[in-house]
């Protein structure tokens, strides 16, 4: 618990606090969502609505991953760049006339395996800080893609390749149920498997799983690989949607991805959260960039005002939690 | 206006979600007295003295100094009325010194350069150690400590400010007989300075040598202040849980079975050298000696979560080798270990979780899919058979009191179904209704063909069973 925990009010303060203390991200959600439609009669049409999920569809699948790890108490900065490897590598093998779709979407999601389980790998053995494995995976990644690419965009993708970011389903953007099934893996995983319940234990407190018998080398690179999964996966729809693999897709992603898990209320210190709370997190921000475009708010601005509601976010969340 | 009572706390209530943790609670204080606050895990104790301390705001209530109505605001506030309190569960910052640990935020500090006065510091430190009569380094990092001298830095912090009334919450839980003498020196000098020490404690001995009143709680309720002249063990007890403890560790006698556990000459740094013993089904093995002796270390090595130098450890009748906590659990054995919050639970986590935690895959399907129905029923289970205070299995362990965390982390353990059982202070901050229901349990296990170790200062409690106990040292 902790010292700082002063504030107070009477009972019925009390009870709007605790309220507001656990359901205050979904509250601030309705708010947004209600002030927009009242404000901007373009944002509550079915298209937009779409658009806001397709919009968020890439960074929630990002930020699914980033939830497992940040829960663990860690932090993957190389998802961006593995964006753009998977995008590469995919987009690579995905001309017209060469392989079937299934190759390409095998090779990104491998790729994408394959280096979020060294970032796992080195973390769990060599027992070194997240922080700065991942920072460093995160140039060796992006160097790589430029190594593998030359520098230049992959272009000339298959038909069959754009369907998978750029497709339709029941009028449905395709990325928005692929969003859904990572949401749905993720939540399975997290919270009703035992891996996920290994996952918060390891976060809670690593030392108390070691000694309860918990394989934590295992659950860190059981995370990372997610991670790396995840955001292999990011990158072949984003590849597939914009028809080019770009070397430089994904930059700063992984700052969108730990802005969405926190914003939902997931601590980075571990042991806490929920994929739902993500889930919302990264629909704020989505939502939030779909209003201020649609209240003409400049690109520019639009960055001050995303930073400014990831700090209220925050700061609400440790208002509420430490009023008792 | 002279009053009476150095403190009044009057009709104090405190809710916490699904909880009524304090419900008009009275408590007064005399200076130049020891006041003992009683009751069972979970009756509020900490919580009343948190209220205290400024650390929670009461939903109702008043609290008056020398008669004075005061607001207390939060636990600078209290501070500056000379209210300072030992907490039960211990908060060392490791990473700084002992001093650093002491002097935070109020360090002596060159003119007014803000540059902290490290020698200034220590020396004041250095001060207060000689003054209590205490042997310890100002500049030994915190981490190097053991518990018993952690807490003895928490105790020598809250008296250096010098404050009109300390609250001591299980002060002696982690400490050995030595320090508690030392302890009670030092309070009685308190006393004899005309202060008031609240003094909470689970240790029926330790309360009728010190305590000069005591004020009993159950439940959230307040029932009775007498003084310590008027009161026998057995009605203090009873006021506590509200109906008679008649034989608490009754005498038992269990036949033992061959040998499961067979230590031969264990080395691990310079606190464990060449121990060896033999542990048989059926036997609660004592191992006493002073904290700080190297038992905690032991038991440590055997589970596997330090590395011995040297030795071997045979199973069965057959050698093993145990170099993870995972190997020690393969091998059927458990630990309670010394510190709960260090290594025993997951605070962040619910009571539900903790519990099922380290065999998880029995309540799975194969696919590593929980089955939560069965997972629920088991932690149930559990709660009962521990009788843990909680809302709901779902509370989180870390806003459970003191020894229902204590409780949580024997269940936890005892769950795995262990064919050895380790238990490194285990009754660690439990009430006394709780101590024997525990004694109980062990003795059940022992009956089955279990094999105990058991590490406790408050050794006369098993050493009454007929069940071996026998001491092993380290040198
Ligand atoms: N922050 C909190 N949130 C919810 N419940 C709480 C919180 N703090 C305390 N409680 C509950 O209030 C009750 C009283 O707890 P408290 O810690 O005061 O007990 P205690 O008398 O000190 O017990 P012990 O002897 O075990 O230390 C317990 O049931 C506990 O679960
Ligand atoms: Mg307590």
């Amino acid at each position: 618990m902790s010292m700082a925990s002063l504030a107070s009010a009477d009972g019925y303060g009390n009870k709007v606090k605790q309220i507001a203390a656990r359901y205050g991200i979904y509250i601030a959600f309705v708010v947004m969502f209600v002030f927009l439609s009242l404000w901007s009669p373009w944002f509550l049409t079915f298209d937009n609505i779409l658009n806001i999920l397709r919009q968020c569809s890439i960074n929630g699948i990002i930020a699914v991953g980033a939830t497992l790890v940040i829960i663990t108490g860690g932090i993957d900065l190389s998802v961006g760049a593995i964006v753009a490897l998977a995008a590469v590598s995919a987009a690579s093998v995905a001309h017209p006339d060469s392989y079937p779709v299934i190759v390409p979407i095998l090779v990104g999601l491998a790729v994408g395996a394959l280096f979020g389980g060294i970032n796992g790998f080195i973390i769990a053995k060599g027992r070194i800080a997240p922080f700065i494995v991942t920072l460093g995976m995160m140039t060796i990644v992006r160097g790589g893609s430029l190594v593998m690419s030359d520098g230049r965009p992959v272009i000339n993708l298959s038909d069959e390749y754009n369907t998978i970011g750029g497709g339709y389903l029941w009028g449905v953007p395709l990325p928005v149920f692929l969003f859904i099934a990572v949401v749905l893996i993720g939540a399975f995983l997290l919270h009703f498997c035992k891996f996920g319940r290994h996952v918060y234990a390891v976060g809670g407190n690593e030392l108390a799983a070691v000694v309860s018998g918990l394989n934590v080398g295992r659950v860190k690179m059981g995370v990372y690989t997610l991670a790396g999964l995840f955001a292999g996966f990011a990158g072949i729809i984003l590849s597939s949607r914009v028809m080019t693999g770009s070397p430089a897709a994904g930059a700063g992603y992984e700052l969108d991805a730990i802005a969405a898990v926190v914003i939902g209320g997931t601590s980075l210190a571990g042991g806490t959260g929920a994929v739902l709370g993500t889930v919302i997190g990264t629909l704020i921000i989505g939502t939030m960039n779909n209003g201020l475009d649609l209240l003409n708010v400049s690109s520019y601005f639009q960055q001050i005002v995303k930073g400014i509601i990831i700090i209220s976010a925050v700061l609400l969340d440790q208002y509420t939690k430490n009023s008792r | 206006m002279a009053s009476e009572w150095l403190l009044e706390m009057v009709g104090i209530s405190k809710s916490f979600p699904g909880v009524r943790a304090l419900d008009d609670v009275c408590l007064r204080v005399r200076a130049g007295s020891v006041h003992a606050l009683i009751g069972e895990n979970g009756a509020g104790k900490s919580t009343l003295m948190k209220v205290l301390n400024g650390m929670y705001r009461p939903d109702v209530g008043e609290i008056r100094l020398r008669g004075e109505p005061v607001q207390i605001n939060g636990l600078k506030g209290a501070l500056d009325l000379g209210i300072s309190m030992i907490y039960q569960e211990l908060n060392p910052i490791p990473a700084m010194t002992v001093a650093e640990n002491i002097f935070i935020g109020r360090e002596p500090v060159y003119g007014r350069s803000g540059v902290v006065n490290r020698r200034k510091m220590n020396a004041d430190a250095r001060q207060l150690f000689e003054t209590l009569g205490l042997a310890m380094n100002p500049s030994a990092r915190l981490s190097s400590l053991s518990v018993a001298e952690m807490q003895m830095v928490e105790i020598a912090k809250a008296i250096s400010f010098d404050s009109e009334i300390i609250v001591m919450d299980e002060p002696t839980s982690a400490i050995t007989d030595r320090e508690v003498e030392k302890l009670f020196e030092i309070i009685r000098t308190l006393k004899a300075a005309n202060k008031a020490v609240i003094y909470i404690s689970h240790k029926m001995n330790e309360l009728f040598q010190i305590a000069d009143e005591m004020t009993v709680m159950r439940d959230g309720r307040y029932i009775d202040t007498q003084l310590t002249d008027k009161l026998t063990t057995q009605s203090l007890i009873s006021m506590m849980v509200g109906r008679r403890i008649d034989e608490m560790f009754p005498k038992e006698d269990v036949p033992l079975g061959e040998v499961v556990l067979s230590v031969d000459g264990l080395t691990q740094g310079d606190r464990v050298r060449n121990v060896s013993f033999e542990l048989r089904r059926g036997e609660i093995l004592g191992i006493a000696g002073l904290m700080g002796a190297g038992r905690t270390e032991l038991v440590e090595t055997i589970f596997g979560i330090r590395k011995s130098s040297a030795g071997r450890i045979q199973i069965g009748g057959q050698p093993v080798s145990i170099a993870t906590p995972r190997d020690a659990i393969r091998n059927r054995i458990a630990l309670v270990s010394e510190d709960r919050k260090l290594m025993g639970l997951n605070l962040r986590a619910s009571v539900k979780d903790n519990i099922s935690l380290i065999n998880l895959a029995r309540y799975c399907n194969l696919g590593g899919v929980i089955r939560a129905r069965q997972e629920v029923e088991v932690a149930r289970r559990q709660i009962d058979r521990f009788k843990i205070k909680v809302s709901s299995y779902r509370q989180i362990v870390d806003t459970l009191s003191g020894g229902n965390q204590q409780k949580v982390v024997i269940a936890k353990w005892i769950l795995t179904n262990p064919d050895i059982i380790i238990l490194d202070e285990p009754t660690r901050g439990i009430d006394v209704g709780a101590k024997s229901e525990i004694h109980k349990i062990m003795v059940a296990l022992a009956r089955e063909g279990k094999a105990i170790i058991m590490i406790s200062s408050e050794l006369p409690d098993f050493s009454q069973e007929a069940v071996m106990a026998s001491a092993t040292g380290s040198h």
